[in-house]
């Protein structure tokens, strides 16, 4: 088990380095840093010194060195936009992202669950089909319009939650938390369900496509044969064989969801990390761009390696085999 | 007057003064796009940053929201008598910094010496300057490396700093990009402004208080009592957030909102024009374009092609589509509020296709050419709405423009690149020198050293570089306006430039408030008082 750790992390560091090569010749595309950073009153010798300085003038592999360098040092350079440290930018973000995301993963996977589950033991009922059509507008509409529509009706009509940022915040250490203030919980309510709605259609409806599929499977024949109660058979024997997927498939996506919350962060001004990516690529704010994409590859090898290990503890067959090395 | 009547009015004046009294001071939270980058009073020189800035820390002089130059600092100011290249500046007395140390003319030499380093953004506006010096405790002189009558104009651009503080801190310099290191005054102020840094954390809120030892205070209103600055970037969420009440002040209300707004009982609107004026530019020296159809030739290099250019735009159909009226067709990319600017100039040309179709035809294009027009999509207002009208427009004389349109950090690039990259493109001038000096070095005058950095248009002509360059040395204010009224008709000859509009601004607020648009959309919050709702 650990080589297997241990040979997925290094193979984790060769994507990480692609990863950041291929962001890093990606930049020119999007930009000169320089424009933005000079006022309109510079002249074009203000503008070439600035570039020279900062060294963009040297070919792409070069710089590309002098990151992974100064990277490896656990130095990520200082932002062209903000004028500080790009390791302090991305830390002090990281916990409006983090807090964000894995709530609306816990909202996700218990009402994706529920909802899921009842959808397929009465997949005939009036609720049901409700709930099915419900989650076939999550998975059409658009993050945006959703996280617009709601602020319209819960900022502006009913004014019960703020439409906007974080609310207050408290300090645990360089943690902050908008767990433990009123404004803070508020703050939360509508990203959450913004951001959770799309990941909760989609375990819903795999959650009862798989659970229907488990419900015609020979065992739970059998067990009704046995006269098992009906009850016990759905909660016991059914969810347990339909949970295996639906795990890997929402570890996944909570990668996915702290790497990609841009477009809800975004809508409700969350002072996040996606938000910083955004306003950094607008700025060509290169140092912030880098260790951001760096970040985001780092959480995706992290949690892919999670999902292998959890798919492993979960599925009994899958042990000793091709997955895991032979002792 | 009788004593009844005296006691009368007596009563009456009491009750006025209670009423006033009665208008509260509050709280005002105040929202645009996008951030301040910094705080660094000479760090970024950017409409936002100073916007933000400028009530944190001051300069000698300021403008109002019409524009107009007024004391701040400096209580009144002189060119030397005997000495054309030396101003003097009488300093105010009894200014004292956020942290309590007395303001004197040590601050503003190392101020104006600190903008003037080369990691300064600020370092355009005082190139003409020799040496800043201190005469006494109130005196400061400014020599200039020759006769600049203009450069009080300047002054109202760079803030002065506490140079104790900044010696203190190890902020002597601006930020250096190149550093590893943050620098101290990107998120720490000490200036002696009417409102004193609270806490800043930058996208997120910058919250400033009241400071109620401001040194003008008999002069300002100064109601607000809590000053909070968020970014909220989505427009949909920004115009939510003031309907909600969340925040007090919009500083840019998205044109498409405007009618919402105004029928809305509680939110006022106000409106104006900006010193911004939105033009297409021309490659006119290029031997070929190489975006065009039209081989060998440059059909710009034509005067006659681009006053075809110039009839075929029609100005009020983009102003009434794209920008739902809120803009100001103009025939100058000068904004009316500058030095030099008249009406006539600013008159815009009758759209005439058949003039233009005529032109083009005595040009040797009869059957119209090929061109591409590259513009940005998140700078101005409505920015790729408008090309995308003018390529309509175009089109009806038989220009086909191909349309190329791209982020802000892309498109500038392709302009300030030498020899720039584009041949046909949509750009924005603001003046904040109030004078037409400023768009003539940016953008007549021939690119050579520190001049014509705008000018992509390949234009140069001896004759007109010499005129601008007089402007900033002639003393007589007659003989300059009169060189610079010369300057303009034969610019607007040679039509280089196609002027479009001046951009029009609105503000979003709390019907309590009642903010003008600012021309250089850097509102002065100090001026605020608050009306019974």
């Amino acid at each position: 088990m650990l080589a297997y750790i241990l040979r997925s992390l290094m193979q984790g560091l060769v994507v990480m380095i692609a990863v950041a090569f291929i962001a890093f010749s990606m930049f020119r595309f999007v930009g000169d840093p320089v424009v933005n950073m000079l006022g309109q009153e510079a002249t074009l010798q203000d503008r070439a010194e600035l570039t020279e300085r900062l060294g963009l003038n040297d070919p792409v592999p070069l710089q590309f060195a002098r990151f992974v360098a100064d990277a490896a040092q656990g130095d990520f350079g200082i932002s062209y936009r903000q004028g500080r440290k790009v390791s302090s930018l991305i830390l002090e973000r990281l916990p409006a992202t983090v807090e964000l995301a894995v709530l609306s993963a816990i909202f996700a996977f218990v009402v994706g669950i529920a909802f899921g589950v009842y959808a397929a033991i009465r997949r005939d009922g009036w609720i049901a089909n409700l709930v099915m059509s419900i989650s076939l507008i999550g998975v059409s509409l658009p993050t945006f319009l959703i996280g617009i529509g709601l602020i319209y009706i819960f900022a502006v009509e009913l004014r019960w939650l703020p439409s906007f940022g974080r609310g207050d915040t408290v300090k645990i250490g360089w943690w902050t938390t908008g767990l433990l203030t009123v404004s803070g919980l508020k703050s939360l309510v509508l990203p959450v369900l913004t951001l959770g709605f799309l990941q909760l259609t989609l375990i819903m409806r795999l959650v009862r496509s798989e659970m229907l599929e488990v419900m015609r499977a020979d065992f739970i024949r059998f067990a009704r044969a046995r006269g098992i109660p009906e009850r016990k058979i759905e909660f016991r024997h059914a969810l347990r064989n339909t949970m295996i997927p639906v795990i890997t498939i929402a570890g996944v996506q909570l990668g996915g969801v702290i790497a990609f919350a841009i477009v809800t962060e975004t809508v409700f001004q969350w002072p996040g990390l996606g938000a910083l990516f955004v306003n950094a690529v607008q700025f060509v704010d290169v140092p912030v761009m880098s260790a951001y994409l760096l970040f985001v590859a780092f959480v995706f090898v992290l949690t892919s390696l999670l999902v292998d290990i959890v798919y492993v503890a979960l599925d009994p067959r899958l042990r000793g085999s091709a997955l895991v090395p032979a002792k | 007057m009788k004593p009844r009547n005296l006691a009368l009015a007596a009563a009456l004046f009491g009750v006025s003064v209670l009423a006033l009294g009665a208008a509260e001071a509050k709280p005002v939270k105040w929202a645009s796009a996008g951030d301040a980058l910094t705080i660094d009073p000479h760090g970024q020189n950017e409409g936002l940053t100073t916007t933000v800035n400028q009530h944190m820390y001051e300069s000698l002089t300021e403008r109002d929201h019409a524009g107009k130059l007024h004391p701040l600092l400096a209580s009144s100011w002189k060119v030397l008598p005997d000495d054309p290249t030396t101003w003097e500046f009488k300093l105010q007395e009894g200014v004292k910094f956020h942290d309590g140390t007395p303001f004197t003319a040590d601050d503003v030499v190392f101020s104006y010496e600190r903008a003037m380093q080369p990691t300064s953004d600020f370092k355009g506006y005082l190139t003409s300057v020799e040496k800043v010096s201190k005469v006494d405790d109130l005196t400061v002189r400014i020599k200039t490396k020759g006769p600049n009558p203009l450069l009080v104009n300047n002054t109202s651009a760079i803030r002065i700093l506490s140079k104790a503080w900044a010696e203190k801190n190890n902020a002597t310099k601006a930020q250096d990009f190149k550093n590893k290191e943050e620098n101290y005054a990107v998120r720490n102020a000490n200036g002696t402004g009417p409102f004193i840094l609270v806490s800043r954390e930058a996208d997120v809120k910058t919250v400033m208080k009241r400071n109620d030892n401001y040194w003008a205070k008999a002069k300002v209103p100064l109601e607000i009592t809590e000053l909070t600055y968020v970014p909220i970037k989505q427009d949909a969420t920004r115009i939510a957030a003031l309907l909600s009440g969340e925040v007090d002040l919009v500083q840019d209300v998205p044109v498409q909102d405007i009618a919402r707004l105004k029928s809305q009982p509680k939110v006022r609107v106000t409106t104006g024009p900006e010193n911004r004026t939105i033009f297409f530019g021309m490659d006119v020296a290029s031997k070929d374009l190489k975006g065009d159809n039209v081989e060998g030739k440059n059909p710009f290099a034509d005067k006659r092609v681009r006053q075809a250019m110039n009839a075929a735009l029609n100005r009020s159909a983009i102003q009434r589509v794209v920008m739902r009226g809120e803009s100001i067709p103009t025939g100058v990319i000068l904004p009316p509020f500058a030095n030099g600017w008249t009406k006539e100039l600013d008159a815009a040309p009758a759209t005439d296709v058949a003039k233009a179709k005529a032109l083009l035809t005595e040009a040797g294009y009869p059957n119209g050419f090929s061109v591409t027009l590259h513009c940005p999509n998140d700078r101005y207002i409505n920015d790729e709405g408008i090309c995308q009208a003018a390529v309509g427009m175009f089109g009806q004389i038989g220009v086909k423009v191909n349309l190329v349109s791209q982020s802000k950090s892309i498109h500038f690039n392709l302009i300030q690149k030498n020899p720039p990259e584009t041949e046909f493109y949509l750009v924005g001038w603001g003046v904040p020198t109030f004078d037409s000096d400023y768009v003539f070095s940016y953008m007549y005058h021939s690119r050579t050293g520190s001049q014509g950095s705008w000018n992509a248009t390949g234009y140069a002509d001896k004759d007109v570089d010499a005129q601008i360059q007089s402007l900033s040395k002639e003393i007589d204010i007659a003989k300059r306006d009169a060189t610079i009224a010369q300057i303009w008709a034969k610019m607007k000859d040679e039509t280089i430039y196609l002027p479009i509009h001046h951009q029009t601004l609105s503000y979003g607020m709390n019907s309590t408030l009642d903010v003008p648009v600012d021309v250089q959309n850097q509102p002065k919050l100090k001026m605020v008082s608050f009306k019974g709702s």
